[in-house]
């Protein structure tokens, strides 16, 4: 079964992103992370996104555009990345996706992939 | 409660609920046959003393009381249903529990019941949360998350297991001798896996798994003390009761994780550790080896270090081998590239060991990449060492045994470079 892992992070976890590669703790956690889950061959596809700040949303209303910078809703958590993974239960996504660096500081959405012949 | 007259009603209900919901429960759905029923009645005699109690006092044995208003639920519900079926049982209940036997069998039925929860036809996932739910009545809400289940999923899965229990009649009685060593691995399997999780989720500091971890324990004493003469039985408390004696060593002052061959033993306990001695003797004593007696045998190697002040690997290691020739798991496997490279003070001899697992079976097991990146590390294999490390620490979910792993990896860092 194919789930989707989506990393939400607090802002200021977004932020130690520009830490130093070679010495941040956070990106050593991210490192160990997706070395453990790509090692086990389960992972289908995925990203890291570049931080909120970066995004532009757009709306359409009855025709009319806005459009706006940011991310569409204020939250505390936000979207930071995501990976699909193919497991044989919920149970097993549910375990990677404790071990997940976003579910310390965070939290870690796992949602099924909806069959692509729907 | 040590002063009778200032017992309020609802303290005293609120007591026999701790006290004794497992043994009540164990009691009546062993007569009964349906976990389910029996968890029904119990509740409704605990809301009928919260009523009752008030205005009449409570009762000279609030255990009896409860009991048989419980067990007259049951048989109402009965006779409602026209279970005529039942009629046996019905009278089996009302002999069970007239005349003064009332504390001596229920130990037995904590047993039965455990057994029947560890049941081969119920999904051995949901056994543990079972066993703690209805013999120690540990809420699902509380357990869920240890068991990285929503409450609703955990109850979902509790309440299949009882309908399963009930549909297929599962035997509550207990099995022949020879059909008891495999139920009883079973169980102790279960009661191994609550412990588990509470030691793992005890180093992240929750209440909840410290409770676990703790009631595990106390289940190992129920089912040794049932079964004196199983060498299993008895090697499985001594095993829980080793790692219990070397658990206040496990943290130190700053808070931080301290592996086994680094912890002071002067922080071990000296009495649990001869508790488990004793039984370990007990269970040797029976003959029959099995791998919880392996175990604890392990165990009270490395707590030899306690009296010698050195760790005996040559003895360890080959109690492993006698361990990995039985039962040939993931960790027993682990454990003897450990105990082997230390024995033989080489580590391309655990390396070795390690090499030849199946890597498909190694994917989630953490203890794996540990003991991989360890050896690598002292056999000069920087970088692989690095890699491997790095692995165990994804495969990691406790911050504080994060921050262990962590601390290894950085320690490894300026030798790549």
């Amino acid at each position: 079964m194919e789930y989707m892992l989506l990393f939400n992070q607090p802002a200021h976890e977004l932020e130690r992103r520009r830490d130093d590669p070679e010495s941040s703790d956070y990106w050593e956690s991210w490192r160990a992370y997706m070395s453990a889950i790509y090692a086990a061959g389960i992972v289908k596809s995925g990203n890291a996104l570049e931080p909120p700040y970066t995004a532009t949303t757009v709306r359409v209303r009855a025709g009319e555009r806005t459009v706006h910078d940011g991310p569409f809703a204020d939250s505390k958590e936000l979207l930071g990345g995501y990976l699909t993974i193919e497991v044989a239960s919920l149970d097993e996504a549910l375990r990677w996706a404790a071990r997940s660096p976003s579910s310390v500081t965070g939290s870690t959405e796992v949602r099924p992939v909806s069959p692509r012949d729907r | 409660m040590n002063d009778d007259a200032r017992i309020t009603p609802r303290a005293a209900a609120e007591h026999a609920a701790r006290a004794s919901y497992g043994r009540l429960l164990a009691r009546l759905a062993v007569r009964w046959r349906d976990v389910a029923a029996a968890e029904d009645a119990l509740a409704e005699a605990f809301v009928a003393a919260l009523e009752r109690w008030p205005d009449d006092g409570v009762p000279q044995s609030p255990e009896a009381w409860l009991c048989t208003v419980a067990q007259r639920r049951l048989s109402d519900r009965a006779r409602a249903q026209r279970v005529h079926s039942r009629e046996d049982l019905v009278d089996r209940l009302r002999e069970t529990f007239d005349g003064d036997s009332f504390d001596d069998s229920f130990g037995d039925d904590r047993l039965r019941l455990m057994l029947v929860c560890a049941h081969p036809s119920i999904d051995p996932s949901v056994q543990p949360a079972l066993i703690l739910q209805t013999v120690l009545g540990l809420e699902v809400r509380q357990m869920a998350g240890a068991f990285l289940l929503s409450t609703d999923t955990l109850n979902k899965r509790l309440v299949r297991a009882k309908a399963k229990i009930k549909a297929n009649n599962l035997r509550f009685e207990q099995p022949d001798a020879d059909e008891l060593a495999p139920r009883l691995q079973a169980l102790l399997e279960a009661i191994y896996a609550a412990y588990s999780i509470g030691r793992e989720g005890a180093l992240a500091d929750g209440d909840v798994n410290d409770r676990l971890r703790g009631e595990a324990v106390y289940l190992s004493g129920v089912v040794a003390s049932s079964l004196p003469e199983s060498a299993e039985a008895l090697g499985f408390q001594s095993m829980l009761l080793f790692c219990e004696a070397r658990r206040g060593a496990q943290v130190d002052d700053a808070g931080e994780f301290v592996p086994l061959l680094e912890q002071d033993p002067r922080r071990w306990s000296h009495a649990l550790m001869t508790s488990a001695y004793e039984l370990l003797f007990r269970a040797s004593s029976l003959g029959d080896v099995g791998p919880f007696q392996l175990e604890a045998a392990i165990q009270g190697a490395h707590c030899y270090r306690a009296r010698s002040g050195r760790t005996p690997w040559g003895e360890i290691a080959a109690l492993y081998k006698t361990l990995v020739e039985r039962h040939p798991t993931i960790g027993a496997r682990v454990g003897l590239a450990i105990a082997v490279a230390y024995a033989e003070d080489r580590p391309a001899s655990g390396l070795a060991i390690l090499g030849a697992i199946d890597p498909r079976r190694v994917q989630e097991h953490q203890p794996y990449w540990v003991a991989l990146g360890h050896l690598q590390a002292r056999a000069q294999q920087t970088e692989l060492a690095a890699a491997s490390l790095r692995r165990a620490l994804g495969l990691t979910s406790h911050p504080r045994l994060q921050r262990y792993l962590g601390a290894q990896l950085a320690r490894l860092r300026p030798r790549v470079e």
